[in-house]
């Protein structure tokens, strides 16, 4: 019994995975022929990996980070400095995540010792400081005219200039990333931040290093956005401050409050739902800020667990069965 | 220039330090941090500004603004968004107040303008001369009145019975439930409280900064900076801090850069957290 138990969660699970990677593959089948919709659908991958590392450190562990859009910025100005100046973007892109990793850690360190709000505070400033830099070390940034002109990569001689091939590439990025998410949440770190979030003080008890698996969960967070940004900036091929001013990481968050917070897929949701609903419905961007943002209040006080969690609902009064469970 | 310089300083100071206040207000009584704040005084701003507009005269504007954000900015958030998640995690109210934010500005900016709009130099434009010294006429009734109003939340807190309850709720929760007082009635006054210290500070600010729907983002996040640097349980840590931060902030961009004037509060913000945690005249809390 135990063991048909088994292997029906390992065919779901390939399951899932299979109608992931199509959904995947089939999007250039369908927008292919728009490059507006493929640039959407591009940015909305760039957008799942941000919310991705924000739910780690938000969903998984109960932090705060709004410093977010200063690690893509991080991380997209690592990649258009560097390809700029002749460099390769397999090289940029993980010296972007390890600088947005190192700034995790150096802004985590001081105020994780204190109290949650601190850490908002310092993020928040943060954020400004980067804005600031980006907007007036003009000689090395560009200031507000920005960087023009940032090359696509190339994969082993591989062209990727185009926006499908472009398109792949964050696909595959996403889909790496996003194992990568799965096995760290299902490892004995993944545990330990779950702990950490239900109840601090028990988990310390067991023996659960707080600060260091805090400091790690914000660090790896913050990664997840520098990656993001190193692909927002070859995606645009242009990087200017203004694509990451500190109020930013609030519309991070919000879309992960939308999809779910501390839920696996609740990044995906999030991200798609607050990228594409614009694009369907026809409004201002300030007309959506405001709706999104009710909608964020209205399901943190009547449904804390977002969209992902109301999919729960669906499955258990509608097919009448528990709802896949993606980590343990 | 030395002394018109402190001045601005100490005037903007008393604007942070009026709305630091309310933070530590609402962190006393409710554990709460309000990221909506900054927003609470746009809100304030555009009301007034409005009624002004449509020839109220300024002081019943200002009346009825306080009234309004009393009840709306006080009451009606306490009641309907702060209450259901006042068991949550603090991350969640975190969260809801910055969902609040962005709603509020936002909302301002589709369904009010999107533009800068002056507000009237309700204090007079002509500058009072001593011998050399020139001091501006919004800088010296900011000053005034932020006193006046400190000294008077200062009264209700130390000599009135709600504002003994206040102080029994900040020290010991627990105790005050079991002596009887009602925390939830005792956070909604702070709440209240909050809203029309804020409804002040947009009356003080308003004329200085232009009425715009993001013009509190600012002025918010440095009342915040004020509040942790001066100490988050203390009313006194908030003055102090408030002072501070529009003085360093104010001689900070004369002397040394305009352009990085937020990064020296900030940095003076990261030292204090280092070498204090609980802020300058904060005290530790369990």
């Amino acid at each position: 019994m135990k063991n048909r138990l088994l292997q029906r969660t390992s065919l779901q699970r390939v399951l899932r995975w299979a109608v992931f990677l199509a959904v995947l593959c089939l999007i250039p089948v369908i927008f292919g022929g728009n490059r507006y919709h493929m640039y959407v659908a591009t940015l909305t991958c760039v957008y799942i990996i941000t919310i991705m590392g924000l739910n780690l450190t938000i969903g998984y562990t109960g932090q705060i980070s709004l410093g977010h859009a200063a690690f893509m910025g991080i991380g997209a100005y690592t990649v258009a400095l560097m390809t700029l100046n002749g460099y390769s973007f397999w090289l940029a892109i993980p010296l972007g995540a390890v600088l947005t990793f190192a700034a995790g850690l150096l802004l985590g360190l001081p105020s994780l010792r204190v109290k949650h709000h601190y850490l908002a505070l310092v993020t928040l400033g943060f954020g400004t400081v980067v804005y600031l830099l980006l907007a007036n070390e003009y000689e090395i940034t560009g200031g507000f005219s920005g960087l023009p002109g940032i090359p696509r990569p190339n994969f082993f001689g591989l062209s990727l200039s185009s926006d499908i091939a472009f398109y792949f590439l964050v696909a595959a990025f996403l889909l790496v990333l996003t194992v990568l998410m799965l096995w760290i949440l299902n490892s004995r770190w993944g545990r330990a931040f779950k702990a950490i979030r239900e109840n601090d003080m028990r988990a310390e008890m067991v023996g659960v290093s707080l600060l260091t698996y805090k400091l790690l969960a914000f660090a790896i967070g913050a990664a997840y956005a520098g990656i993001a940004g190193g692909l927002l900036a070859p995606l645009m091929k242009f990087v200017d401050p203004t694509s990451f001013p500190a109020h930013e990481s609030f519309w991070f968050l919000i879309m992960l409050i939308i999809g779910g917070s501390g839920r696996f897929e609740g990044a995906f949701i999030g991200a798609i739902v607050v990228m594409l609903l614009p694009e369907f419905l026809r409004g201002t961007q300030q007309l959506f800020f405001v709706i999104f943002a009710a909608i964020t209040l209205l399901l943190l006080i009547f449904w804390p667990s977002g969209l992902a969690g109301l999919s729960d609902l669906f499955f258990r009064k509608v097919l009448r069965r528990d709802p896949p469970q993606l980590t343990k | 220039m030395f002394i018109q310089l402190t001045v601005s300083g100490v005037a903007i100071g008393a604007v942070y330090a009026l709305v630091a206040i309310g933070f530590t207000l609402l962190w006393q009584a409710s554990r709460t941090v309000n990221f909506a704040q900054g927003d609470f005084i746009t809100v304030s701003a555009v009301l007034m500004y409005v009624l002004v507009c449509m020839g109220v005269p300024l002081i019943w504007a200002l009346l009825i603004t306080v009234i309004a954000a009393a009840l709306l900015l006080g009451y009606v958030i306490k009641r309907g968004v702060i209450q259901p998640l006042i068991d949550r995690s603090h991350t969640t109210i975190i969260v809801a107040t910055i969902a609040l934010s962005f709603l509020a500005s936002n909302a301002i900016g589709v369904f009010w303008s999107a533009q800068c709009k002056a507000f009237p130099r309700v204090f007079g434009m002509m500058p009072y001369r001593f011998g050399s010294i020139v001091l501006s006429r919004q800088h010296v009734w900011t000053i005034v009145i932020a006193i006046i109003l400190i000294l008077a939340i200062n009264l209700f807190i130390q000599k009135t019975k709600p504002g003994k309850a206040m102080q029994a709720v900040a020290q010991n929760r627990d105790a005050a439930k079991i002596l009887g007082i009602n925390i939830s009635s005792v956070t909604t006054m702070v709440f209240v409280m909050n809203a029309v210290l804020v409804a002040f500070a947009a009356l003080l600010i308003a004329p200085v900064y232009m009425v715009r729907y993001d013009m509190g983002a600012q002025l918010g996040l440095k009342a915040f900076y004020a509040a942790t640097i001066g100490g988050f349980n203390q009313i006194r840590g908030a003055l102090l801090g408030g002072f501070l931060v529009g003085i360093i902030e104010t001689f900070s961009s004369a002397y040394l850069s305009t352009e990085y004037r937020e990064v020296f509060v900030l940095a003076v913000l990261i030292a204090v957290i280092l070498i204090r945690k609980e802020g300058l005249l904060g005290t530790e809390e369990r």
